[in-house]
């Protein structure tokens, strides 16, 4: 076994765990928000994410078509796409919330648990259908801008280039702002209170329903803000890429302790760190017995054993059974 | 009487015209609507299964020398009826949702496509294989047994948890079986990974009996199979058991239901079904790979359970009738009709449909037609078009 190169891959490895940990923790936002309020898995949050991406990829392509990707300062291109995604993906989810939740509100639990995952495939072709007919192609390449994909070097071994710098900015800089806005701010209040308690919520005065809608809102943007980065990041996307990273996000969640938005952020980075670490180090350390592709088995696995062993999770207060 | 002739006429002008316009699509549905039609006809119980037992023994056969493809439908209709019938009991009568019943599926399919393809000479060495081909009916066996092991050991983790958790768990540990099926060519090659395995052999049939027509009579003859069992489930004191905890967990528990050993009893008889089938298909496909597994395909038949009306027995054969006709004939052969109005140069309203986008293919919507159902099914009729009659019974109050 290569010692040396175990420890030179190591902060490099790090970087990667750390830029997906941030995503999956602005995904888990969404998750983790929605069942706070409504102690209901948004299935549909992985097609709320990609749908961001998609929007995100149509701009760049649109301004690149007319010139003006180049032409335009690059933080001006990049904060107008995330602002687009983060409208576009927040207006979905709320918008699958009135149609295909809301009826359903009071229904047994499993009942809108399937809804959503009808509205989960309904939406993934839904994408494919319109990108089809649109660019006659659904996996789409997020057209590259020269500044992001500059690199500089930190060490001799270790580089990083500036789309990392921007995501983990990007990232950190939404999380600190939904921060402020949930405990900060008498919308957040209110959310917080619809959290605790519906009935005595709606007795305070509170319009129950408009504070629904606006969790999925804030949780929708921050999937979509998610898809955005995730497009700059990765490159590449298609209407079904969001599945995975939908289940790795949902698994934050529940790591992090269901309900609880700092749990959501502590999970997703755990989870990011654990995967980009055993997807670096299985291989090697098996001889290549095991692959790469066993990190999905590995956060699976992590979800398992989290839900039996310790259902609320790493920060989470204990989950109420509900019949 | 007026009825029985309705239903007796119905039921062979269809058969009649299947034979007459072999090609066409929509007068195979007619056909099939015509057994609905027959099942639910106000004729004599004698005469009822009498008809049903012609058209599926006599005409379906027969409709298969006009065009092999139908027998080919007929028989994924009676793989996943019998899928949706196990997923039934998971889902409909123990109320436990289960997101990765495919992985049973694929237990049963990989335990004879093993053992009884060439691949297994690679995991243990020397050249015993494959199995001769009567095996396979031991193997149908083995994998209803594997398959109900496997639902065991998933069971007895996930029992403390409930409701959507327990969705979720299910649904990872399906996508676990598939990411080992994909993986497992090293450092043992188990299940050769992506490539799959090749060639599976097939039991030899009797009389000679051509290969699709056979599979069409195990199929007919496994689903019946279950469907008896499902029967005497539902009415024996397990299927009680189960409806009990479906209702009300706290209750049952009260009322001295054994839970644990209940869910896994549900567990167990649900992926037993599914493995059954498993060793079918892979026998029929020959050819296997992890392709076949996804979630996709869990989705798939949890739609066609909720389409039918969970924990109903007709709704699950219908349900998964409907949704196999749908992804096989109705898109696909949409998909057909729009290629040819394509090369037809058909314009509609001043646009050529021949300006299309190639990536446009209809057939390959599946996952918004399961979709379409799930949403629509929960919002508008939960109870499914055929409701259980308990639940019918509940709703009437």
């Amino acid at each position: 076994m290569d010692v040396e190169l175990l420890i030179g891959i190591f902060p490099q490895v790090l970087l990667d765990g750390i830029i997906l940990g941030f995503m999956y923790a602005l995904i888990a936002l969404g998750y983790t928000m929605v069942y706070g309020v409504l102690e209901f898995i948004n299935f549909a949050h992985s097609e709320i994410f990609i749908f961001g991406a998609f929007v995100g990829v149509e701009i760049l392509l649109g301004l690149k078509s007319v010139g003006l990707l180049d032409g335009l300062p690059w933080p001006l291109v990049l904060l107008l796409v995330l602002a687009a995604g983060m409208a576009s993906s927040g207006l979905l989810a709320v918008t699958v919330e009135r149609i295909a939740y809301r009826p359903l509100r009071g229904a047994p639990r499993l009942i809108p648990l399937i809804s959503a995952i009808g509205i989960s495939f309904f939406l993934q072709d839904m994408i494919r259908l319109f990108e089809s007919l649109w660019h006659n192609a659904f996996n789409l390449v997020y057209p590259t801008m020269d500044v992001l994909n500059q690199r500089f070097e930190l060490t001799e071994t270790i580089d990083v280039s500036v789309k990392s710098l921007v995501v983990i900015g990007a990232a950190l800089l939404m999380l600190w702002a939904l921060y402020l806005i949930v405990n900060r701010t008498k919308v957040g209040t209110a959310i917080r209170a619809v959290a605790e308690d519906q009935a005595a919520a709606s007795l305070m005065g509170i319009d129950v329903n408009r504070i629904i809608s606006l969790t999925f809102l804030i949780g929708g943007a921050m999937g979509g803000a998610a898809g955005v980065l995730f497009g700059v990041q990765y490159g590449l996307i298609n209407p079904y890429s969001g599945f995975i990273p939908g289940l790795k996000a949902f698994t934050a969640a529940v790591l992090g302790g269901i309900g609880n938005i700092p749990g959501a952020m502590l999970g997703g980075l755990v989870l990011g760190l654990l995967e980009a670490f055993a997807a670096a180090y299985l291989s090697l350390l098996t001889n290549g017995a095991f692959g790469a592709e066993y990190k999905d088995i590995l956060a699976f696995s992590i979800l398992i054993l989290i839900l039996i062993f310790r259902p609320k999770g790493l920060l989470g207060e204990i989950v109420r059974e509900r019949a | 009487m007026i009825h029985s002739l309705i239903a007796v006429a119905v039921l062979a002008l269809s058969a009649f015209a299947v034979a007459t316009f072999p090609r066409s699509v929509l007068v195979f549905l007619l056909f099939q609507g015509s057994l609905l039609f027959v099942y639910k006809a106000r004729i004599p119980e004698r005469l009822r299964w009498g008809l049903l037992a012609i058209a599926l023994l006599v005409l379906m056969p027969a409709i298969g020398y006009f065009n092999s493809y139908y027998l080919e439908v007929a028989t994924q209709v009676g793989i996943f009826v019998a899928l949706a019938l196990g997923l039934n009991i998971v889902v409909g009568l123990a109320g436990l949702l289960d997101l990765g019943y495919v992985a049973f599926f694929a237990v049963g399919a990989y335990s004879w496509a093993i053992f009884g393809s060439p691949h297994a000479n690679i995991i243990f060495g020397g050249e015993g294989f494959p199995l001769a081909g009567w095996w396979f009916y031991v193997f149908l066996f083995v994998g209803l047994g594997t398959a109900a092991v496997t639902g065991i050991l998933l069971g007895l983790p996930v029992l403390r948890l409930h409701g959507d958790y327990l969705a979720i768990v299910t649904l990872g540990f399906g996508e676990v079986i598939r990411v080992l099926a994909n993986n497992l060519d090293k450092p043992i090659n188990l299940t050769n990974g992506p490539k799959g395995i090749t060639p599976i052999s097939r039991p030899p049939t009797p009389f000679g009996m051509p290969y699709g027509e056979y599979f069409y009579f195990l199929a007919l003859a496994i689903v019946i199979a279950v469907i008896i069992a499902n029967r005497r489930l539902e009415d024996s004191h397990i299927g009680r058991a189960w409806e009990a905890i479906r209702e009300d967990e706290l209750a049952a528990r009260s009322m001295g239901v054994p839970l644990v050993r209940m869910k896994l009893m549900a567990f167990a008889c649900g992926a037993s079904f599914a493995g059954v089938m498993g060793v079918l298909f892979s026998a029929k496909q020959v050819f296997i790979n992890p392709e076949s597994f996804t979630f996709l395909e869990s989705i798939g038949v949890l739609a066609m359970v909720i389409l039918g009306g969970m924990g109903s027995i007709p709704g699950a054969i219908v349900g998964a009738t409907v949704v196999t006709v749908l992804n096989l004939q109705v898109l696909k052969g949409f998909s057909l009709w729009l290629n040819e109005l394509k090369n037809a140069g058909v314009t509609i309203f001043g646009f050529s449909l021949a300006d299309l986008p190639t990536q446009f293919e209809p057939a390959k919507y599946e996952r918004m037609v399961f979709g379409i159902i799930l949403v629509l099914m929960m919002i508008f009729r939960p109870q499914g078009i055929f409701p259980a009659r308990r639940r019918q019974r509940e709703l009437a109050h």
